[in-house]
């Protein structure tokens, strides 16, 4: 496990992050975004220091139990209504930038 | 009809008597949109044409004496529930021409029961925020002072009930999205039992925490509109199977012997003064209605915030992973290759806090750091959720302030990130817990803004925790209070 002082985020850690989220930013958005990242990871790190030893990590708050419904089908198709909403539909595809020359 | 100073209870009985119509009543309404909210931005749709639509049904159904408690009342809808037909924008740019193709659960819940669709509350983008001011639709004002931010996210819908510009309104609660916004409004506001509100519909922000809930005048109003919002539905994974239950049951029961825990933690450091003297008069009022006072302790709560903006975050980082502009919502206009359309969508399409979320999220699950940030904050969400545990074993419910504030500036806090992250202090550890949370208006503190009182139950308390503010509000008016903006003009 690292150490969790990466609280000194670089800025190719920021641009990678980024390429991580598919999010495009802005060499202007850069400083202020390492600064207040900065800040949350400082305000997070305090968890670092208390000891949880032998706790069981919580996902959700109630013991659920995960309830189960007959194998049938529920959905109707509304392909169509649905890529409707599309930026760019053609003959029933999604349409996206060509990925394979 | 006096549409300031009358309940739900009130109104649904003037409907099913035929003493108004749900047209007159949806029409009045709407003109009090019309009229003020152009002071407010609480909305960000109305479409009068459709409400008045659903009104006309609504009186069919109560001319043939086939009214339900909710038939013919308006209600407004935060912006993050589907509602087939309508714009579904969840705040946001990169939703802002999404029209939703199916009604959320708690929307055909409404529809079933002949509640109108009043309009589509502002909001925090994607539910992030504090003070309304992340919405791609501009911040929402508080009624009570224009200057002041009126709370997130649910802001919209929390000024909207405080203007009286809706009867009640749908809202939901991450980490504290619903109290914290009715507290800064002057309106009361529930956060159920995580599970009790189906998730269907509503737009995913952390998954694990968001609960639906409502907001109105007074408990009385929760209850009835709770009644009709809770059921168990299949669509939810984690939604929860329970019998019927009528929050309205023990409203009229008093108060004698109840037990109030008071968290050490909640009262000793961070509260200002104004709202620090509301609280205790507000307890001094139980004491009076025969509430014993008890001191308990959450030794955690104050590592309920980072927990938090470790797990929100991860959780946010992961849903928002599905607005890519291929399917719907925004796309950029120009873009290269693949990778340059997601990235571009993303970032003209997700606003600043939204991206601060996704990167925070995308760093703490990132190799190397999920043991030592997410396993940690999921191991310390535990000792938080404990910590309640042992106090609910010496109390009935637990007390404090919802906000360690009255309202604060538009812009006061919108440049440092931490500073707004801590105005949700007392309520996030309830969602990390899975409880039920209420927020009642206890009085004004400083410049006249509402101060609100928290109430936090064990699981599945609800019908008890509405009861508890029910009577407090028989004794007290704080929740009748209406901000002077139509009388006045400017408030401010």
């Amino acid at each position: 496990m690292p150490e969790a002082d990466a609280v000194a985020l670089t800025e190719t850690d920021l641009k990678r992050l980024a390429s991580l989220a598919r999010l495009r930013l802005e060499s202007s958005e850069l400083v202020v975004l390492k600064d207040q990242l900065g800040g949350v990871l400082d305000l997070v790190d305090q968890l670092q220091a208390v000891d949880t030893r032998g706790v069981e990590p919580l996902a959700h708050a109630l013991d659920l139990e995960l309830p189960l419904r007959e194998d049938v089908v529920t959905e109707v198709n509304r392909r169509e209504q649905f890529q409707s909403m599309s930026p760019q539909v053609e003959s029933g595809l999604y349409l996206v930038p060509k990925v394979i020359e | 009809m006096d549409l300031l100073n009358t309940s739900l209870r009130q109104l649904a009985a003037a409907l099913r008597e035929r003493r108004i119509s749900s047209r007159e009543l949806a029409s009045a309404y709407l003109d009090r949109i019309d009229g003020l909210d152009s002071r407010l931005n609480a909305f960000i749709t109305v479409d009068p044409e459709r409400t008045l639509k659903q009104a006309d049904l609504a009186d069919e159904r109560l001319s043939q004496g086939r009214g339900e408690a909710l038939t013919g009342i308006p209600i407004a809808h935060k912006d993050i529930f589907c509602t087939q037909g309508w714009l579904t924008t969840c705040g946001s740019k990169m939703l802002s021409n999404f029209v939703a193709p199916y009604d959320a659960h708690v929307i055909e819940k409404f529809a079933a029961a002949g509640a109108l669709i009043l309009g589509k509350t502002n909001m925090d983008e994607f539910a992030m925020g504090s003070s309304n001011e992340t919405s791609f639709y501009g911040p929402v004002k508080n009624p009570w002072d224009l200057r002041k931010v009126p709370g997130g996210s649910s802001g919209g819908s929390a000024a909207a009930v405080a203007a009286r510009l809706a009867p009640a309104a749908t809202a939901t609660d991450t980490g504290g999205s619903i109290r914290q916004p009715a507290a800064l409004c002057g309106v009361s506001g529930i956060k159920p039992t995580y599970g009790l509100v189906s998730r269907y519909g509503m737009i995913a922000y952390a998954s694990s925490l968001d609960q639906g809930g409502v907001i109105a005048p007074g408990a009385e109003d929760l209850a009835l509109v709770l009644n009709t919002m809770v059921g168990f539905d299949a669509r939810d994974a984690t939604s929860i199977g329970r019998p019927a239950e009528d929050y309205t049951a023990l409203l009229g029961q008093p108060l004698r012997g109840l037990r109030i825990g008071l968290p050490r933690e909640y009262f000793s450091t961070g509260v200002s003064a104004d709202v620090s003297r509301a609280i205790e008069e507000s307890l001094a009022e139980y004491k009076r209605l025969g509430a014993v006072l008890v001191e308990v302790t959450l030794p955690h709560s104050a590592l309920s915030v980072p927990v938090y903006y470790v797990l929100a975050p991860a959780e946010a980082s992961s849903n928002l992973a599905r607005y890519d502009g291929v399917r719907y919502g925004w796309r950029a206009a120009r873009y290269g290759d693949l990778t340059d359309m997601y990235e571009r969508t993303r970032a003209e399409g997700f606003g600043p806090e939204v991206k601060r979320r996704i990167l925070t999220g995308t760093y703490v699950l990132s190799r190397g750091y999920y043991d030592a940030y997410y396993l940690q904050a999921q191991r310390v969400r535990r000792l938080i959720s404990n910590d309640f545990k042992e106090a609910f074993a010496r109390c009935d419910v637990i007390m404090g302030p919802a906000s360690p504030t009255v309202a604060f500036n538009l812009g006061e806090k919108t440049s440092d990130p931490v500073q707004m992250y801590l105005s949700d202090i007392f309520t996030i550890s309830v969602n990390l817990a899975g409880l039920p949370g209420l927020s009642i208006p206890a009085g004004f503190g400083s410049g006249g803004l509402p101060v609100g009182l928290q109430l936090i139950g064990n699981h599945f308390n609800e019908g008890r925790l509405l009861q508890v503010a029910h009577q407090y509000q028989q004794a007290t008016d704080w929740h009748r209070r209406v901000p002077s903006l139509d009388r006045t003009g400017e408030t401010a």
